[in-house]
C-alpha cells in the first residue's frame, strides 16, 4: 500500500480548480486557432478571437474566463495500492474546493437546496465520481462545469430500432436546440449505452478528451467527425451570431447495453471547457 | 442619453435610453454603451416580482434603464470587478414583458428571448443587446465603478449598479422584430434547418 495523505489531496484539487478558471487548457486555444482558418462569418471570427483574447487575459490579470466559475465536477481514479490517510477522500476534495475558490477569487454558485437555494458560499459540495483502478496513483480530473451549457444537455432512451441513426439524430437536435444560448462554440459530450446513470456518466467523462484528439475506437472517431461537420453545417455559429463554427468537438464514449435499450446522453459544455488534472 | 454612430460603423449609445434612442437601433448593430448598468440574474427578478404583481415601488427605477444579466466573479483586491460577462437570458423570459411594461429600455444577456419578450420589445419599444457569453475578463475592462444597490445578501447574484465605458455589445433584438440569431442562422446554415 501507498500512503497518501489527505493534505497532498487538498493542495491538489485548490490549484486544479484555480488553474483551471484562469489557464485555459492548450487544446481549446489550438481549437480557437483552427476554427479561424475555416470560419467565413466576420461575426464569428470577431467572437473567436475576442475568446483567444479572453484567454490570454484570464491567464495574465488572473480574472477567470467567465465569470460562472463553474460547478466542480471531479473524476477519481484510486489505484486500489492507495491508502488515503489523516481524513476522508471526499472531504479533502472539498476543502480543495472552498479554498480554490474563496482564496482564487472564483465565484461561489452552488446552492445548498434545489429549492431554498441559498447559497453555500464557498462553491461546495464539488460532484464527485470515484473510479478504483489497479496500481498506486490517485488521478484527479476536474472540470469547472459551467451553468448556462449544462442546462442544454439532455438525455433520451431511444429504441434499438433507432439504431445509429436515431442516436446521431438527438445529438445533432441537442446541438439546434442548445443554439446561440449554451455559448457556441460548443463542446459534446456523448455517452451511448449502459443504463440510464451510467450514459449521463459517461457523456461527463467523455469531455476529458482532448479536444481535437481522434477517438482510440476507429468506428467512433468517423461518428464523431461525421456528426461535428453535420453541427457545423447548422449555421449556428460563434455565440450564435451566424457561421461555421459550431461546435469545436464531440466526443462519444460506449458502453454495452441491454437488448431492450438504446440511452443516450449528451453533456452540452461551453467554449470555456476548463478542465485540468493532476495524478499523486 | 443619444446613440451616435462612430467613424468604425459602431453605434455609440449612452444611458438612460430614450424611444427614439432604441428606435435608431437595428437588429446586428454592433454597439458600445456608455453610462449605468443594472445587474440582475434569477434570484433578483424572483424578489422583483412579487413587488411588481402588487404594484410596489421597485429597489431601482428601470425607467430608461438597462438590465444586465450577470453575476460577476469577486473583484481581486484593487481590482473593480471580477469577470462579468452574460448569462443566459431566456431564464428571465418570464419577469421580463412587465418589466419592459415599466419603461425598462434594455436587457443584456445571451441566449434567444421568448416570443412573448420579443413581442414586448416591439409593443413597449425596446431591445436586447448579445454580450460576448464567455468572454467576462475581457468585458471586465469596460466596467469602471460597481456598487451594490439591492439584495446585498444574494451575494453574486444582489442587483449592482456598474458605469460602464465603450462596453462592446451587440443588437440581437430590435423594436421592430429583427432576431439577429434567426438571420445569422440562415445565412450560414447549409443544411437541415
Amino acid at each position: 500500500m501507498r500512503d497518501v495523505h489527505v493534505s497532498a489531496i487538498v493542495d491538489a484539487v485548490k490549484k486544479l480548480c484555480i488553474d483551471a478558471n484562469l489557464e485555459l487548457e492548450p487544446d481549446m486555444l489550438r481549437a480557437f486557432d483552427r476554427a479561424l482558418t475555416t470560419e467565413r462569418s466576420t461575426a464569428g471570427k470577431q467572437v473567436l478571437q475576442i475568446l483567444k483574447d479572453n484567454a490570454e487575459m484570464a491567464r495574465t490579470r488572473r480574472i477567470p474566463y467567465c465569470q460562472d466559475t463553474g460547478f466542480v465536477v471531479c473524476f477519481v481514479e484510486l489505484g486500489q495500492d492507495v491508502h488515503v490517510t489523516g481524513g476522508a477522500l471526499y472531504n479533502a476534495i472539498n476543502e480543495g474546493v472552498r479554498l480554490g475558490y474563496t482564496e482564487g477569487y472564483l465565484r461561489a454558485s452552488i446552492v445548498r437546496s434545489p429549492f431554498d437555494r441559498v447559497n453555500t458560499g464557498d462553491n461546495t459540495p464539488a460532484v464527485i465520481h470515484v473510479d478504483v483502478v489497479p496500481g498506486a496513483a490517485l488521478r484527479l480530473q476536474i472540470m469547472a462545469k459551467g451553468g448556462g451549457c449544462e442546462n442544454r444537455s439532455k438525455y433520451t432512451m431511444l429504441t434499438p430500432a433507432a439504431g445509429i441513426e436515431g442516436v446521431k439524430d438527438f445529438i445533432i437536435d441537442c446541438v439546434k436546440t442548445a443554439g446561440p444560448d449554451a455559448c457556441p462554440p460548443l463542446i459534446l459530450g456523448v455517452g451511448v449505452g449502459g443504463t440510464f446513470e451510467k450514459a449521463a456518466l459517461l457523456s461527463k467523462k467523455a469531455l476529458f478528451r482532448e479536444v481535437g484528439s481522434a477517438n482510440s475506437d476507429p468506428t467512433l472517431d468517423a461518428l464523431e467527425k461525421e456528426l461535428l461537420a453535420r453541427a457545423n453545417r447548422l449555421g449556428i455559429g460563434p455565440q450564435g451570431y451566424g457561421g461555421d463554427t459550431t461546435s469545436l468537438g464531440i466526443h462519444v464514449l460506449t458502453y454495452p447495453c441491454h437488448i431492450t435499450s438504446l440511452p443516450v446522453a449528451v453533456t452540452i459544455e461551453c467554449h470555456a471547457h476548463r478542465h485540468k488534472e493532476a495524478t499523486l | 442619453m443619444s446613440v451616435t454612430t462612430a467613424a468604425d460603423g459602431i453605434k455609440d449609445v449612452t444611458t438612460p435610453l430614450s424611444d427614439a434612442d432604441v428606435e435608431s437601433l437595428k437588429t446586428g448593430d454592433r454597439v458600445r454603451i456608455s453610462g449605468v448598468l443594472y445587474t440582475a440574474r434569477d434570484a433578483a427578478h424572483g424578489r422583483l416580482w412579487p413587488l411588481i404583481q402588487d404594484g410596489q415601488p421597485l429597489p431601482i427605477d428601470v425607467r430608461g434603464q438597462i438590465i444586465y444579466y450577470t453575476g460577476p466573479s469577486p473583484a481581486r483586491p484593487g481590482d473593480v470587478v471580477g469577470s462579468v460577462g452574460p448569462t443566459t437570458a431566456s431564464r428571465m423570459d418570464k419577469f421580463t414583458p412587465a418589466l419592459i411594461k415599466l419603461g425598462l429600455k434594455a436587457t443584456m444577456g445571451k441566449g434567444a428571448r421568448s416570443q412573448p419578450v420579443k413581442d414586448a420589445f416591439k409593443q413597449y419599444t425596446a431591445v436586447y443587446f448579445g454580450a460576448i457569453g464567455g468572454a467576462g475578463a475581457v468585458l471586465s475592462r469596460f466596467v469602471r465603478r460597481v456598487e451594490i444597490v439591492a439584495y446585498e445578501d444574494l451575494g453574486t447574484e444582489a442587483i449592482r449598479r456598474l458605469e460602464v465605458e465603450n462596453f462592446p455589445a451587440i443588437v440581437v433584438n430590435d423594436c421592430r422584430g429583427g432576431d439577429l440569431y434567426q438571420d445569422g442562422m440562415k445565412a450560414y446554415a447549409r443544411e437541415e434547418t
